[in-house]
């Protein structure tokens, strides 16, 4: 007797909905068993990570502060992953993007109009478009994997934050600490909504996803970028470019990464300082995943992310779990994702016993 | 100036580079067989970590003895988490970034995890075996004076260069990684000579972190490696997949590295550190985009690097 | 179903704090004072949180039974600083204390959503009615180190490995070179930033580096004890900053310079349980009790120590202080005339090297 896998003519629906569910509670049962097997109490610590941030309202406000970069970095990369195009720099981009809005406001130190927090957003998501843009060209011009660039290009950005905010860009005021000036009050979006406790980040991302929603199920291009990630072949022949969806993949994926982070320095910190890159874009890979790359799932499974991060810091302080925990269970999440998706792909098959040739033999 | 500040200079350069020469060794291999693993760091932390304890725990029985076995198992560590990986993409057929990334954030949580107990613990430095004589002679040194993993390294990025050019079984492996498909029908294992390779990957970036732990700063700290896994990983995107490339561009990497440390202790420092810090990164996109444009014959990346291989679908 | 709501919630987040060990004796005081505090890295890192560490064990045990104080390690300075600084609020904590300068902001922040929880900065400058700030003067330890560090160089080169150019270490640099020339004119101070607070490897090759270019004591403003172990090594002579660091230089550490935050901790809960708790803005040295001194190394000489016990003991009674002038800068400009004390507010923003230090 042996099992035989099947591939699926399409993916079975179920199993795209199904293997997320479960991957979350086995992780929530496995984590359960090792923590309380290395001496904490394990049936608490997962209670407090991921259920005390859900049914807790008061953690609700920091869960969306949290979610919001998530989802708006993941849907663009989702976008980019179901043409196979792996923009794994999205953490840079977001760095550059912070810094380019943030560029534009301390240009404009004065300005009191409207149009400032625009003019941020615009030059956030141009910027993180100019650092996708290295990647995007290096492979269409040179062949070069983008999945390598843009990893390296993360590091590069680091420094170019680095550099700007111990010295052209310090504080005068700030004792010589390095960081920026804060953004003036025109130049900072609220914390949340007036009279309401929704961060603005989470109503731009709500609207984001309806609108990836629409693009990925609803236009020709969606429909182009499946086809070049699904059959590339068949993708040229139906006259979609592959190099065009390069481009547009990693612009889109870079943009979004941009917009997340002078989103989130011009409404949680209000100025850039060392700490400021604080991993979202590595985050966002797992969301991208976790979420099947699907605008909903993509929703869904940043909330889920960012509720291991609120309650990992619960747990950490109610249960004194270490504050490494947060990634254990996270990086679990992702390793049965990624296992369960040949469920998604293809068929187990229980045969009885029918010796077959091996390949090898076949052929010789 | 003498001899003697140039024997210096050279002995931290060596330092600088071990660990990174140590992951990337592993990870050409890997990378070699078409597999992308971008788990380097989390696999080196989860060396750094069991290589001290392991010495830490057996260093009143096994005396001297106990860094070989910390350092195996350090290795067997290391490679136990890349199978992990090597599951989930080879078996599993999932995705190699993703997967790639879920090693590092689990190597990290995990180090962190095991490590707790042992912050503030020291072992003994796993330095030189050679009889004092040589080791300390101010000339000598240079040749004698280095910890054994530091000729380990060398001996590993030459016998991998050796294997993968002039062995049959380097000839397959390659195979294997530009033509998965064609490699199958032919009749490789395919999927068990990539699970080879990432195992042998997972034990020298395993034996990298150790080096950390036991030998530059004998002592456990969490995420002590400070992100040394992406250097490893530009690293050999700069060798151009080349293991003689791989041994200079090591040490090209940690001239830079230690460069910086000098200009700095004598009051030249000309260029902004930071660029210091992201030049290994630049000088790996360059030698991409350079590679790829003259087309240079063996040094493009692996054509089925990160492809999964999934013979029945 | 159970409704749960918040104030279930609280309740057992309460609940859960008392039935801790070693806390759940403190039954018969009605309701202990929760006090929180934030820190930057493990309890365990045998420096910067490890003392602050020691500071809340501190006053544990000199109010038992009146405080509970719980802790968060490993917070990013980031904005994710805020849930944190957030949840211990929630959980009933009216006292926090935020034990790094990069949380700031967030400290402010969050201040604001609380007013009635009281909160603390380590080592920065922007208060409210409810938050106050404490640091500590530092650079008195390193005048001692300095000091030390003069009388046993041979060489008359010194090193330094520091973490990133701001005021506290730039202090650092200065008090520990101006000692140093104080007892040998012709000393100079080799200086490395690393630019980041933690990475052993860099720290470690930093250290050698300096050894290599000739530096026999070398002192360091970084997270871990790398620097220390270089030393022992290369069996040349270093200092712990922070904590004793002996254990991983048994013979190259001279001594250290402690971190003791009990005092101010244990005066702070004080303050809040007699309902006089003011925001105020200290900045204590050895006087107060918020420096020591480890114990010297065996092989420091007599006249050595006597000369380092001095300088702590004038530091004390406050007829000695490093930064008296004549100072001059790197370029050889005077910055503070002789006789005169550097003042508060210009230490503070130190930004400029006096002269000797090569960087």
């Amino acid at each position: 007797m042996r099992i035989r896998l099947e591939k699926r003519l399409t993916p079975s629906r179920f199993m795209q909905v199904a293997t997320p569910v479960a991957s979350v509670l086995l992780t929530m049962l496995l984590g359960a068993i090792i923590f309380q097997l290395i001496g904490f109490d394990g049936r608490r610590a997962i209670y407090e990570t991921f259920i005390t941030p859900i049914v807790a309202s008061y953690k609700w406000q920091d869960v969306a502060t949290k979610a919001a970069p998530l989802i708006i970095i993941a849907l663009g990369l989702s976008l980019g992953n179901q043409a196979k195009i792996w923009n794994i720099g999205a953490e840079g981009q977001y760095i550059i993007g912070a810094l380019a809005g943030a560029g534009v406001a301390f240009a404009l130190p004065d300005a009191q109009g409207f149009w400032m927090i625009p003019l941020m957003i615009a030059a956030g998501i141009v910027g993180g478009m100019a650092w996708a843009s290295i990647p995007a060209f290096l492979k269409t011009r040179y062949r070069v994997s983008e999945v390598l660039s843009t990893l390296m290009l993360v590091y590069v950005a680091l420094q170019v934050l680095n550099y700007l905010v111990s010295g052209p860009w310090k504080d005068p005021n700030g004792h010589n600490f390095p960081q920026t000036p804060p953004f003036s009050p025109a130049q900072l979006l609220p914390h949340a909504i007036p009279g309401t406790a929704i961060p603005p980040g989470l109503v731009v991302a709500i609207v984001l996803t309806l609108v990836f929603w629409l693009l990925t199920t609803r236009s020709v291009y969606g429909f182009s970028v499946r086809t070049v990630g699904a059959a590339p072949n068949a993708a040229r022949y139906g006259g979609f470019d592959a190099s065009r969806t390069v481009w547009s993949t990693l612009m889109i994926s870079g943009g979004m990464a941009g917009l997340a982070g002078i989103l989130e320095a011009s409404s949680q910190l209000g100025q850039i300082n060392l700490g400021f890159p604080s991993g979202y874009g590595f985050t966002a890979i797992i969301v991208s995943f976790l979420g099947r790359l699907h605008p909903i799932g993509v929703f869904l499974a940043a909330l889920i992310l960012a509720v291991t991060y609120v309650g990992g810091q619960v747990a950490q302080t109610v249960v004194h779990v270490p504050n490494a925990t947060a990634g254990i269970f996270q990086a679990m999440m992702l390793f049965f994702i990624l296992a369960s998706d040949i469920l998604v792909r293809y068929r187990l098959r229980i045969i009885r016993d029918t010796p077959r040739a091996a390949p090898a033999e076949a052929l010789a | 100036m003498n001899i003697g500040f140039f024997i210096d200079a050279l002995i931290t350069v060596v330092g600088v580079t071990t660990p990174i020469l140590l992951a990337a060794t592993g990870e050409l291999v890997v990378e070699k067989s078409g597999v992308l693993n971008l788990g380097i760091e989390g696999m080196m932390l989860i060396g750094a970590v069991t290589g001290f304890a392991v010495t830490l725990n057996y260093g009143p029985n096994l005396g001297d003895m106990a860094p070989w076995f910390g350092v195996l198992a350090a290795a067997l560590a290391g490679a136990a988490s890349s199978m992990l990986f090597a599951v989930l993409v080879l078996t599993l057929g999932s995705n190699q970034v993703a997967t790639g990334l879920a090693l590092a954030i689990f190597g990290i949580g995990l180090s962190s995890l095991i490590g707790a107990s042992y912050v503030g613990m020291i072992v003994p430095s796993f330095d030189s075996v050679f009889p004092d004589q040589l080791a300390g002679d101010p000339l000598w040194r240079v040749v004698f004076g280095y910890s054994p993993l530091v000729y380990f390294a060398l001996l590993m990025v030459f016998a991998v260069g050796w294997f993968l050019n002039r062995t049959r079984g380097g000839l397959i492996l390659r195979a294997v990684g530009e033509n998965d498909l064609s490699a199958h029908s032919i009749g490789y294992p395919v999927i068990a000579i990539r699970y080879a390779a990432i195992a042998f990957g997972g034990a020298l970036a395993g034996i990298g972190g150790a080096y950390f732990s036991m030998v530059i700063t004998p002592m456990w700290a969490e995420q002590m490696t400070a992100g040394r896994g992406w250097i490893a990983l530009a690293l050999v995107v700069f060798s151009g997949w080349r293991a003689g490339r791989l041994l200079a561009g090591a040490y090209f990497f940690g001239v830079l590295m230690t460069l910086e440390l000098y200009a700095k202790a004598s009051g030249f420092s000309f260029l902004p550190s930071q660029f210091w810090a992201a030049m290994p990164y630049i000088a790996a996109v360059v030698a991409l985009a350079v590679i790829s444009a003259r087309e240079v014959a063996g040094s493009e990346a692996p054509a089925c690097l990160g492809r999964p291989f999934l013979p029945n679908a | 179903m159970n409704r749960i709501t918040r104030r279930h919630l609280m309740k057992t987040a309460a609940a859960a704090g008392l039935a801790l060990p070693g806390l759940a004796r403190s039954g018969f005081a009605a309701e202990p004072l929760k006090v929180g505090f934030v820190y930057l890295g493990a309890i365990g890192d045998w420096g910067w949180t490890w003392s602050h560490e020691q500071g809340r064990k501190a006053l544990v045990d000199a109010l038992k039974g009146q405080v509970v104080a719980d802790y968060v390690e490993n917070v990013k300075e980031d904005a994710s600083a805020i849930p944190v600084m957030k949840d211990l609020a929630q959980q009933g904590h009216k006292l926090i204390f935020t034990t790094s300068y990069g949380y700031m902001d967030q400290t402010i922040e969050v201040a604001k959503q609380f007013p009635d929880v009281k909160w603390e900065h380590c080592t920065g400058y922007k208060r409210a009615d409810n938050v106050g700030t404490y640091n500590s003067r530092f650079y008195q330890g390193r005048a001692v180190t300095g000091t030390m560090a003069g009388m046993m160089s041979k060489t008359g080169v010194i090193g330094f490995v520091g973490s990133f150019k701001i005021p506290e270490v730039v202090m650092g640099v200065n008090g520990f070179t101006l000692a140093a020339q104080a007892v040998n004119p012709k000393i100079t101070t080799k200086l490395v930033m690393i630019d980041t607070w933690f990475d052993p490897a860099k720290e470690a090759a930093a250290a050698e580096t300096l050894a290599n270019l000739g530096c026999d004591v070398i002192a360091q403003h970084v997270d871990s004890p790398a620097v220390l172990q270089v030393c022992e090594k290369r069996k040349i002579y270093g200092f712990g900053y922070g904590a004793d660091m002996s254990r991983f230089a048994p013979h190259a550490q001279l001594t250290a310079s402690l971190d003791l935050w009990g005092p101010y901790y244990i005066e702070r809960a004080k303050a809040m349980l007699d309902g006089s708790w003011k925001s105020d803005d200290i900045w204590w040295g050895f006087k107060e009790g918020l420096l020591g001194m480890a114990p010297y190394n065996k092989t420091v000489p007599e006249n050595v120590r006597a000369a380092a016990d001095k300088i702590t003991s004038d530091t004390k009674a406050g007829t000695y202080e490093i930064f008296t002038g004549p100072i001059m800068d790197q370029s050889g400009k005077e910055r503070v005339a002789k006789g005169q004390r550097m003042e508060d507010k210009d230490l503070l923003v130190m930004d400029w090297y006096v002269k000797g230090v090569q960087s």
